[in-house]
């Protein structure tokens, strides 16, 4: 009987293994000593010591990401826990599985304001899926297993599991993972039949279709990014992807019409506005993705297809909710298409790709690359012509401009091979995850497009990349701004450029050579090609400092609160910015 | 489409009474910016460990719809339903009103109350508590008329609810 008790430290490591967990993210401190020593003793979990505790959180979102598992992070009590709250409401946000493990202090010390104590659950509560406090060592076991559960299943998202240190070292017994129904928490999976078939009548009959994908289908496994290609291939609509569904149709598919949004494309956003069936699958209205509310695709009949029922109707009413896995619902919706022999009108289907072809012939990522200076565009697309024909390549991106321009010009032909802060814009996002993305796929080549801005907003982690021999890419677009804030400032402020100047920059080679990576620097459009290729042959990490136009602006652009047929496309229209940029607009982020 | 008229509803969410739970709903009210009207809550099946909260709030189709469907995403909520448009059902309220008076305005205070059937749940020379239940405009027409026969205080529980007829909710 004794020989089957086990410290608390013991049992954490002993559930972890058993929901497959290879690797955490973090870092230790006072209450969370008996956890590091339990995994000093053992070998199966790896611990990458991270370099500030948001880095291990952003880094457990690009394991995430780009393997389908769930994240795990530890850290400390108290300022260990608070650093994570970025992390874990980027990962809220984007939907991101992480379970977050944070040290607290012993549970008769706790609301006595004892040292590095904080209200660790009451402080994450709004800004994770779920969080718990174990209290008792016999409810351990069973929280690490529910957390994974809940941080997995449903729609994803970041779990907190707050460990005092005296239930860390208590003896108590291991329960394996039960099988058994959670009491409340059940996500539905399938979806309603009559909906899916309403929504095959609505797509069969539509002149103008458009299928219009998200993170949800990324979220819901290769399968469903698979089940998306088909349905495009079935149907013949055009399909767009949101910043965080870019991967789910591959970007040489012929009806992929490019990214939608403020700084998508011309043909994406024109599709929206025009179509007069939209099929959103796994995506969630987002005000960068709809403009003005009330001039959204006014002449749409809408489906929506979503794993959680809090996203329908909340900023768009739609016509046909379909509560449900992307890849449960897209998998009935090709049956009932196929069993039904449902074809598309053609000619109406030729005459709606007319006008997209219209559309995509004015070339709305179209730039100039001319004399000595490098535009941020050109760096990309030279970029994205180095990595042409590689499947080991995974993205990260910081954000601002650069990462809009990724997003532009970069080709993504599978899922989970791109990593960006979405929902939370959180500079300072992709060097971790491009890290923890390296952790998980060690031979894979790990590029973080960043501005010199973001980069500098968890640098400290390129010790870790030193310390575990990560050969990450950072591939600066250096324009010397916040360049997004500057472009704003430029268009809505009169040009007042307040703070956005980025003084005093560190020298990015020198940075590099002293973490151990390699510096490069560029300035020459002749030598890009010439650096790119020595970054992606240098077998350690990489910064490249690449100086790049500091003028140059994303576009097109609609600006907030304008509807998607006021696309600006480029700086001669600047009128066109004004007269749909509005005061209401400006009050909106 | 959408209506936009404001309306009442009366929500009633089943959860697992565990720490915390009431911060995530009041959370989730405040976060999101909607309105609590009342709030009750208390534990109904201690065996189950399950408490019922009873929420007053009041929003448009689209919110009330909104909040439901945040309510149920929360992990320890069971059953969430809005009773105002889910059949008929019970509304009731309780409140505790204390009257301090002496002489004729007195007597009319334990007069009004014998109208309204609250029952005197304590007695001093010069005060009464007064236990009323009711709806809430009846109990709000009750604490209106104590007001000049001597109001000190009042404390009243929110609403509860249930539906009307054999099934649960």
């Amino acid at each position: 009987m004794a020989q089957d008790r086990m410290t608390g430290s013991e049992i954490l490591v002993k559930a972890l293994v058993d929901q497959g967990v290879d690797v955490l993210f973090g870092y230790p401190g006072g209450a969370v000593l008996p956890i590091y020593d339990a995994i000093f003793q053992q070998n199966q979990l790896r611990h990458i010591l991270v370099r500030q505790e948001g880095g291990a959180v952003h880094a457990a979102e690009g394991y995430a990401r780009s393997t389908g598992k769930v994240g795990v992070v530890l850290v400390t009590s108290g300022p260990g826990a608070t650093n994570c709250v970025t992390g874990l409401t980027d990962a809220l946000m984007d939907s991101i599985p992480v379970v977050c493990l944070t040290g607290q202090v012993a549970t008769h010390l706790i609301g006595n304001d004892a040292f590095q104590e904080a209200d660790t659950v009451g402080i994450t509560r709004p800004c994770t899926k779920h969080n718990y406090l174990v209290k008792s060592i016999e409810d351990l076991a069973r929280t690490i297993h529910e957390a994974f559960h809940v941080a997995k299943s449903g729609r994803p998202g970041p779990v907190v599991v707050d460990l005092p240190k005296d239930v860390m070292t208590a003896l108590g017994s291991y329960l394996p993972p039960a099988k058994a129904r959670h009491r409340s928490y059940n996500p539905q999976v399938k979806g309603d039949l009559s909906r899916i078939e309403q929504a095959v009548d609505l797509l069969a009959n539509a002149k103008k279709p458009l299928i219009y994908a998200g993170g949800g289908v990324i979220n819901a496994g290769p399968a469903a990014s698979q089940l998306l290609t088909n349905l495009a291939d079935l149907t013949g609509a055009p399909t767009t992807l949101t910043l965080m569904g870019l991967g789910a149709l591959p970007a040489s598919h012929k009806n992929f019409v490019g990214m939608v949004g403020m700084h998508g494309s011309l043909e994406a956003n024109m599709c929206m506005h025009d179509c007069d069936v939209m099929l959103c699958v796994g995506a969630r209205f987002d005000d960068r993705v709809t403009g003005r509310l009330d001039a959204f695709s006014p002449g749409s009949k809408k489906i929506h297809i979503d794993i959680d029922a809090s996203s329908i109707n909340k900023n768009i009413a739609v016509d046909v909710p379909i509560i449900g896995d992307c890849a449960y619902v897209l998998e009935d919706i090709i049956k009932v298409w196929k069993s039904r022999q449902a074809k598309c009108d053609g000619k109406a289907l030729a005459s709606w790709w007319d006008e997209i072809e219209g559309w995509r012939a004015r070339d709305s990522f179209k730039y100039t690359q001319s004399g000595e200076v490098i535009k941020p565009q050109y760096a990309l697309e030279r970029l994205n012509a180095h990595l042409k024909g590689r499947d080991d390549v995974f993205i990260s991106t910081e954000v601002g401009q650069h990462q809009m321009w990724a997003a532009q010009f970069l080709d993504f032909e599978k899922p989970n091979h791109w990593m960006t802060s979405g929902g939370l814009g959180t500079m300072g996002y992709g060097l971790p995850a491009a890290m923890g993305v390296q952790v998980a796929h060690p031979d894979a080549l790990c590029i973080d497009v960043a501005g010199e801005a973001s980069i500098l907003m968890n640098i400290q982690e390129m010790a870790t990349l030193a310390q575990y021999r990560l050969p990450v890419k950072v591939f600066i677009l250096n324009n010397r701004w916040m360049g997004m804030v500057r472009q704003w400032q430029e268009f809505f402020f009169g040009g007042r450029y307040s703070e956005s100047y980025m003084d005093s920059l560190p020298d990015f080679v020198k940075l590099a050579e002293s973490f151990g990576a390699v510096g490069l620097r560029v300035s020459d459009p002749e030598k890009l090609d010439d650096v790119i290729a020595e970054m992606i042959a240098t077998p350690s990490a990489v910064i490249v400092d690449v100086a790049v136009d500091p003028n140059e602006n994303v576009y097109p652009m609609i600006p907030a609160g304008a509807a998607h047929n006021q696309i600006t496309m480029s700086p001669d229209e600047q009128a066109v910015l004004d007269a749909a940029s509005t005061d209401e607009g400006l009050a909106l982020v | 489409m959408i209506k936009s008229e404001q309306r009442k509803a009366t929500i009633a969410v089943l959860v697992d009474n565990e720490p915390g739970v009431l911060a995530r709903v009041i959370g989730l009210f405040s976060g999101r910016g909607y309105n609590i009207d009342s709030l009750t809550v208390s534990e109904v099946d201690a065996a189950a460990h399950l408490s019922r909260i009873t929420i007053v709030t009041s929003g448009t189709e689209m919110v009330i719809t909104q909040i439901k469907a945040q309510l149920q995403r929360l992990v320890p909520v069971h059953r969430t339903s809005d009773l105002t448009v889910e059949g008929p059902y019970v509304e009731r309220e309780l409140a505790l009103v204390k009257v301090s008076s002496s002489g004729e305005t007195r007597v009319e205070a334990l007069r009004i109350a014998d109208i309204f059937r609250a029952r005197a749940v304590d007695s001093t020379i010069n005060s009464f508590v007064f236990e009323i239940t009711g709806s809430l405009e009846k109990i709000s027409a009750f604490v209106d008329l104590m007001r000049p026969l001597g109001l000190v205080d009042v404390s009243r529980t929110g609403v509860v609810a249930i539906s009307r007829g054999p099934d649960p909710i």
